[in-house]
């Protein structure tokens, strides 16, 4: 699904990444942990390709495709989708307009009331994008412009932080959703064959961990100043760091 | 004389009158039409009020002081809506220019004790230049309401100056929407509100977009010298070019009275200037008055925020744009809504 190679990016003429090399396998979820300031956020926005984030080397493939210097709404189009950290206010436009647009560019019609009541935001619709909405609004916000989008890529950046834990197992519960993952058993399908058709791929940064306790992540990324230090199982690599913090993490630099 | 060079419905005119409690329509300095179907309304040519009517005189250069230094005026609308009449439908008043060089007009507007009225007035000139001095009257009587939306369309080289002063009596509410989506190539316009009786209110918006080689300076004056009067003027300025000068100046003349201004202005362009001139001034204790004023361009990380739902960036500019001038006006015609969207485009090319 994502493919990222050898990637090198400077933001106001300093580099902070400095060679990354990252797989999203298709239908998996991604998991990538690292203390502040090490450059998750670069890199999902980097990913996404907002100004200010400059390549100066590797690239970026998604779905088979170069994207490294595509425009962030081509990249949209294509189905990656990014829930924001500290999404800006967009004044005059509401939450229902947003949730209309963002499905449409995606060739889809959907009902933004029905969308909003899955993550308590039918309030939300008629008041303007994040106009003084609080921290876990602005994520339930966020969700609700990835469900009218359904990307194949979900980039979430910290979904949990600033949100209290019943708002943790609702966003947990939509995001799995987007991807598919609330699978039930059904008749002539195991889970298992269900599983195996999933599709839909997502990169988290987590800080905390929390939110691995509402999806099941299958892969883990460590990141530390600027370069990965090491990937493997998502919830071992979260029990290794609540154990012994990131400067077990620091050693393998 | 015919009016067909102009897209009325633009300006708010509903030719067919059908959803209108009356209309008045002049074109340079003949008067065209004057028709009423509502009782209690009475809509008069200026000059022909002023001879029929007994009262009329004393509203004419009552709220503004007399200036000689205008001329005489041709014409203008008279419109006086009767104690407690609340029509349903807005009276319409329609002032163009056709052929004169130049229009000179006398409006007054008397809303009786608890009555209401809606008043659309659309402004157009078909030839790209002239003058235009609008000179207007308003009268809210105690209890009364008046709701004044007024919708500019100059062309190109015409000079627009009007002197406009409105008297609100206790209880009394003013609401003024203004409107100027093609700039003329000087508007010069200052209105000023007394709100004389005890609760009085008002409320003025304002759109204008300016583009280059427009000069607009616009601005709204209101007087506070009542108990518990209350005033809000917001203003919302889009430069594409060429010079807005957005003021307002709230004088607070009474202990404990509240008001608010709000200008806004997004500057598009390098060559363009947004000057925003907000004023407060306080003349007795206890009063709250606050102002909020911003000039500046477009984030680019709101930018980006759209684009990453998926708009190209010309599209997030203007879907920005429009949120930016999305004050709640009250009965903007949809045929205007979609005026609104054209001009909005441009800010593809302003970019």
């Amino acid at each position: 699904m994502l493919k990222i190679e050898g990637l090198k990016v400077n933001v106001e003429g300093k580099e902070i990444l400095h060679g990354i090399d990252l797989e999203v396998p298709e239908g998996k979820v991604v998991t990538l942990m690292g203390p502040n300031g090490s450059g998750k956020t670069t890199l999902i926005m980097t990913i996404m390709g907002f100004s200010g984030y400059e390549v100066t080397s590797g690239r970026i493939i998604f779905k088979g495709r170069d994207i490294t210097h595509l425009p962030v709404h081509e990249r949209a189009k294509m189905g990656i989708g990014l829930a924001f950290q500290r999404p800006p206010v967009i004044r005059g436009v509401k939450t229902r307009q947003i949730v209309e647009i963002a499905a449409s560019v995606r060739g889809k019609e959907v009902d933004p009331y029905e969308l909003a009541q899955e993550v308590n935001m039918e309030e939300f619709l008629d008041r303007e994008v994040n106009l003084g909405f609080s921290g876990g609004e602005m994520k339930r916000s966020e969700i609700l412009q990835l469900m009218a989008m359904d990307p194949d890529l979900l980039l979430l950046d910290e979904p949990e932080s600033g949100v209290d834990l019943e708002s943790i197992g609702l966003l947990g519960r939509a995001i799995n959703k987007i991807l598919g993952r609330n699978i039930e058993p059904v008749e002539g399908k195991s889970i298992k064959e269900l599983k195996a058709a999933r599709k839909k791929s997502a990169l988290i940064i987590t800080h905390t961990g929390h939110i691995l306790n509402y999806i099941d992540a299958d892969i883990g990324y460590v990141l530390i100043k600027g370069r990965i230090v090491c990937s493997g199982n998502p919830l071992e690599i979260l029990r290794t760091i609540e154990k012994y913090g990131y400067k077990e993490c620091e050693r393998c630099l | 004389m015919s009016v067909k060079k102009i897209e009325l419905e633009k300006i708010g005119i509903d030719q067919e009158e059908k959803e209108r409690a009356g209309s008045y329509m002049q074109v340079d300095s003949g008067v065209l039409r004057c028709t009423v179907k509502q009782e209690g309304v009475e809509i008069y040519p200026t000059r022909e009020a002023l001879e029929t009517l007994s009262d009329a005189k004393n509203y004419l250069w009552n709220a503004l002081e007399k200036d000689d230094s205008l001329g005489d005026f041709s014409n203008g609308y008279f419109i006086v809506v009767r104690k407690g009449v609340k029509p349903l439908f807005p009276v319409q008043a329609c002032l163009l220019i056709e052929e004169e060089e130049k229009q000179h007009v006398h409006n007054i507007i008397v809303v009786e004790e608890d009555a209401e009225l809606n008043v659309i007035t659309g402004c157009a000139s078909v030839p790209q230049r002239g003058k235009h001095i609008g000179i207007s009257e308003f009268y809210v009587k105690k209890g009364g309401k008046l709701h004044f939306t007024m919708i500019h369309m100059w062309g190109r080289e015409v000079e627009v100056l009007p002197k406009t002063a409105v008297v609100v009596e206790e209880g009394g509410v003013f609401i003024s929407d203004y409107i100027c989506l093609h700039p003329a190539a000087k508007i010069k316009a200052y209105p000023t509100v007394y709100l004389n009786g005890r609760g009085a209110t008002a409320r003025l918006q304002s759109i204008t977009v300016s583009t280059p080689g427009s000069y607009i300076d616009l601005g709204n004056r209101v007087y506070l010298k009542e108990a518990e009067t209350r005033a809000e003027i917001i203003s919302r300025s889009v430069c594409f070019g060429g010079t807005i000068i957005a003021r307002g100046h709230l004088i607070g003349e009474y202990p404990g009275v509240k008001a608010h201004l709000e200008c806004k202005g997004l500057l598009l362009s390098d060559k363009g200037v947004m000057h925003a001139i907000p004023e407060l001034e306080g003349r007795a204790k206890d009063l709250e008055m606050s102002h909020e004023a911003a000039v500046g361009k477009i984030a680019k990380e709101e930018i980006e925020y759209l684009m990453a739902r998926g708009l190209s960036e010309d599209e997030a500019v203007a879907t920005i744009v429009r949120g930016f001038l999305n004050v709640d006006i009250i009965g903007i015609p949809e045929a205007l809504k979609r005026e609104l969207d054209k001009i909005i485009e441009m800010s593809d090319s302003a970019m």
